[in-house]
C-alpha cells in the first residue's frame, strides 16, 4: 500500500480543522495515511495523537517560523517535503479556500495532476478515482490523472465515513519557506462559531431563509425554527447580501453545498443557482407566498403561505409532538 | 500600472447547463455563454482603481474559443483599453494544468503589474488557476479577498475563509482573486459601447506563445452520468392549518 499524504489544516491557535477527519478517512480508502502539518518549532507533537486517533499511521511534522506569516507557502514546502521524503501514491486536502491553494500551487510544483472537489476517492487497480459532482449534482463525473502524482481536494462534508484509529509514528522535519513568492499575513480573524447548532455543510437538517424574511430583525425566524429542529441555518445569496446574515451560512452556486436529509427553504423563490446547492437533498420543503415560485418545482412539500404565519404554527406543532 | 484582468466566459447560470456525456466535456451549444459574473466584479476592482489613476493601462485576458470575442467587447465596452484573447484548436478541452500554463505564457508576454482575477468559476467550481498561475510566475497570490486596497507597490485586503478572515498584503507584481462580496460591475454606456469597436483585441494562438511542452500530469475523465431530474410533490395553499399539516408530513417521514 502506498502512502497517501493529507494537508491538516490547524487554526492559529493550534487545533486542528473539522475537515481533518474526512481527509484521513478518505485516505485510508487509498493507502496508508500520513497526516502532513505544519506548525510553529516545537509544537507539533501535541496534535500527534488525536491525528492518530483519527486514523494516521504517521504523522509528519513541518516546522518553519513562517507558519502564520506566510500565506500558504509553508503548508506547500511541508508537503513537498514529505513528498520527497515518503514518496506517496496521493495527495489529499480540504476543497476549503487555503487547501485549493496549496493544491494549485503543488501540482505545478511535483507536476501532478488536480482532480478538484472530489466528493468521494476509491482505487481501482492502483489508480486514484475521484468521483465529483458537476452542476449542483445534476452530473457524476468521474476522474482520474495520468502522467503524475494525482493531487485531490475533497469537497467539506461529502465523505461521512472515518478511519480506524491507529497510533501513528511522529517525524518532525524543519522546512525553508522562500517567502519572497508568498503573501504576508498581517492579522487572523478567525470567527469563534459559539453556536450549539450543526454545522451547514454536513447537517441532518438545513433550514434557510431568503430576501422573503424582509429583514435581519425578522430572520430570526429561520433560527427559531432551526432550533426546534436541531437543524443548520443557511440563507440565500439575496439573504446574505441585504445583510441578514453571514456569507459563511449562503448555500448555492457560489455558497456551500448542502445535500441533508431534510432541506426547508423560507421565503426563497429557488432560484437555479440556489438549487445548484441545494437539489440533491433527500426531502425538500418550500414555504412561498408565490405560487408560481420556481423552489415549488423541486419540492416534496410546499405551502402557498406567508412564512410569518405558517413557520410560528409549525414550531407549536412540532414542540406539541416532543411533549 | 499596469493591470491584467483573467476574464473567462461560462455557461449562463441562468440557463440549463449541460455536459457531453460521451466526453465529460462542457456542451457548449446548450446555452449561452457569458462573461462569469465573478469576472464582472474582478473588472470593477480594476475600473474603479483606474478611475482615480487615469494613467492606468487596463488589458483583458482569456483563453477560449472564439465566441469568447463577445465577452472582451463587453469588457471593452466598460472601459477596459485593449484584449488579448489566446485561441488555438488545440486548447479544445485544456485541463487545468494546461489552462494555466497558457495563462501564464500569455501573461508574461503581454507584462503586468497586477493581475485580478475571480475567485472561482461558476462552472468549474475549481478556484484554482490564479494561484496555479502564481506559481508558474513565482509570484505572490492573494486568492479569495473580499475587499482590496491597490497602492504603486502593492496591495492589501481582507481574505475570506470557512473559519474568518484574514488581513493580507502582498508586494507587486502579484494575482490576486476577489469574491463575489466585491461590487458588481458598472452598466456601460453608450460612448463605452461605441468605442469598443475601436480598441484592439490582440489573437494569440499556441505558436505564438513559448508554452512549455506538458510533462506533467493530466487528469482524465473516465465516465459522465446523468442524474434524473427531481419532480415536484404536493403543494398545498395554506389555509390556516399548513403548519401542522407540515408537522406531520415530516413525522410521517420521521423527519422530526
Ligand atoms: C453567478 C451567480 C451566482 C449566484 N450564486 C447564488 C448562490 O450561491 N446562492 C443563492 O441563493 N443565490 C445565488 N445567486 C443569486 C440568485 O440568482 C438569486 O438572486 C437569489 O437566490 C435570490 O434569493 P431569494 O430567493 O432569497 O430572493 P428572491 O428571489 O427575491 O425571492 C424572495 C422570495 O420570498 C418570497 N416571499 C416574500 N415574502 C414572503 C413571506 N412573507 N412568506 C413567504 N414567502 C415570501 C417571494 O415570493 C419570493 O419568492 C447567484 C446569481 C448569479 C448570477
Ligand atoms: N480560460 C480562462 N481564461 C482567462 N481567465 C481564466 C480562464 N480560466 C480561469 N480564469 C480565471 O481564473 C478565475 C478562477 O477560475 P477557476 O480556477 O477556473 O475557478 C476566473 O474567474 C478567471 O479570472
Amino acid at each position: 500500500m502506498s502512502n497517501i499524504l493529507t494537508l491538516i489544516e490547524v487554526s492559529s491557535t493550534g487545533e486542528l480543522r473539522n475537515t481533518a477527519p474526512a481527509l484521513l478517512a478518505a485516505a485510508a480508502k487509498l493507502g496508508t495515511p500520513v497526516a502532513v502539518v505544519a506548525v510553529k518549532p516545537g509544537t507539533g507533537a501535541a496534535l500527534a495523537s488525536q491525528l492518530g486517533e483519527l486514523g494516521a499511521s504517521q504523522v509528519y511534522v513541518a516546522e518553519s517560523d513562517q507558519v502564520g506569516a506566510s500565506l500558504v507557502s509553508p503548508e506547500i514546502e511541508a508537503l513537498v517535503s514529505a513528498h520527497a521524503a515518503l514518496s506517496p501514491g496521493a495527495v489529499l486536502v480540504a476543497h476549503s479556500v487555503t487547501g485549493r491553494d496549496v493544491a494549485a500551487r503543488l501540482a505545478v510544483r511535483l507536476a501532478g495532476g488536480l482532480l478538484i472537489d472530489a466528493v468521494d476517492v476509491r482505487l481501482d487497480a492502483d489508480q486514484v478515482i475521484a468521483t465529483h459532482s458537476i452542476f449542483g449534482g445534476a452530473y457524476t463525473v468521474e476522474a482520474a490523472v495520468q502522467g503524475g502524482i494525482p493531487i485531490v481536494t475533497v469537497r467539506s462534508g461529502a465523505i461521512q465515513e472515518r478511519a480506524k484509529s491507529a497510533t501513528p509514528t511522529v517525524t518532525v522535519v524543519p522546512v525553508d519557506v522562500d517567502s519572497g513568492a508568498s503573501a504576508v499575513i498581517d492579522a487572523v480573524h478567525d470567527v469563534v462559531v459559539s453556536s450549539t447548532r450543526p454545522e451547514l455543510r454536513d447537517a441532518k437538517t438545513v433550514v434557510s431563509g431568503g430576501r422573503g424574511l424582509g429583514s435581519k430583525e425578522k430572520f430570526e425566524l429561520v433560527t427559531q425554527l432551526a432550533d426546534a429542529l436541531g437543524a443548520a441555518v443557511g440563507a440565500s445569496r439575496a439573504a446574505v447580501d441585504a445583510g441578514y446574515v453571514s456569507q459563511t451560512l449562503q448555500v448555492g452556486q457560489t455558497g456551500t453545498t448542502v445535500a441533508p436529509a431534510l432541506y426547508i427553504a423560507l421565503g426563497i423563490s429557488g432560484a437555479i443557482q440556489h438549487r445548484a446547492g441545494m437539489q440533491t437533498a433527500k426531502t425538500i420543503v418550500a414555504i412561498n407566498t408565490d405560487a408560481d415560485a420556481p423552489i415549488f418545482d423541486i419540492a416534496d412539500f410546499g405551502i402557498v403561505g406567508d412564512v410569518f404565519t405558517v413557520v410560528p404554527q409549525l414550531i407549536e406543532a412540532i414542540n406539541a409532538r416532543r411533549h | 500600472m499596469k493591470i491584467i484582468v483573467l476574464v473567462k466566459q461560462v455557461p449562463d447560470t441562468y440557463d440549463e447547463r449541460k455536459l457531453d456525456p460521451a466526453t465529460g466535456i462542457l456542451d457548449r451549444e446548450a446555452s449561452e455563454a457569458i462573461i462569469d459574473e465573478i469576472v464582472e466584479r474582478a473588472l470593477e476592482v480594476a475600473l474603479s482603481y483606474k478611475d482615480s489613476h487615469q494613467d492606468t493601462e487596463l488589458v483583458l485576458l482569456s483563453m477560449g474559443p472564439e465566441p469568447v470575442t463577445t465577452s472582451l467587447r463587453k469588457g471593452l465596452s466598460l472601459g477596459a483599453d485593449s484584449a488579448v484573447h489566446v485561441r488555438d484548436d488545440d486548447l479544445s478541452g485544456a485541463d487545468l494544468t494546461r489552462t494555466a500554463a497558457v495563462l501564464a505564457a500569455a501573461l508574461t508576454a503581454t507584462g503586468f503589474d497586477l493581475v485580478i482575477a475571480g475567485n472561482e468559476s461558476t462552472d468549474g467550481r475549481g478556484g484554482v488557476i490564479p494561484a496555479m498561475v502564481a506559481e508558474r510566475l513565482h509570484l505572490p497570490h492573494l486568492t479569495s479577498i473580499d475587499s482590496v486596497e491597490i497602492t504603486d507597490a502593492a496591495i492589501s485586503g481582507e481574505r475570506e475563509t470557512e473559519n474568518g478572515t484574514l488581513t493580507v498584503h502582498a508586494a507587486l507584481p502579484a494575482i490576486i482573486s476577489i469574491t463575489e462580496r466585491a461590487p458588481e460591475v458598472r452598466f456601460p454606456n453608450f460612448k463605452g459601447i461605441m468605442g469598443a469597436k475601436k480598441k484592439p483585441i490582440t489573437v494569440l494562438s499556441l505558436s505564438d506563445l513559448s508554452v512549455a511542452p506538458e510533462a506533467s500530469g493530466h487528469s482524465i475523465i473516465l465516465s459522465t452520468t446523468v442524474r434524473p431530474a427531481r419532480a415536484a410533490g404536493k403543494k398545498i395553499i395554506d389555509d390556516g392549518n399548513a403548519g401542522v399539516e407540515l408537522a406531520e408530513f415530516l413525522a410521517a417521514g420521521h423527519l422530526i
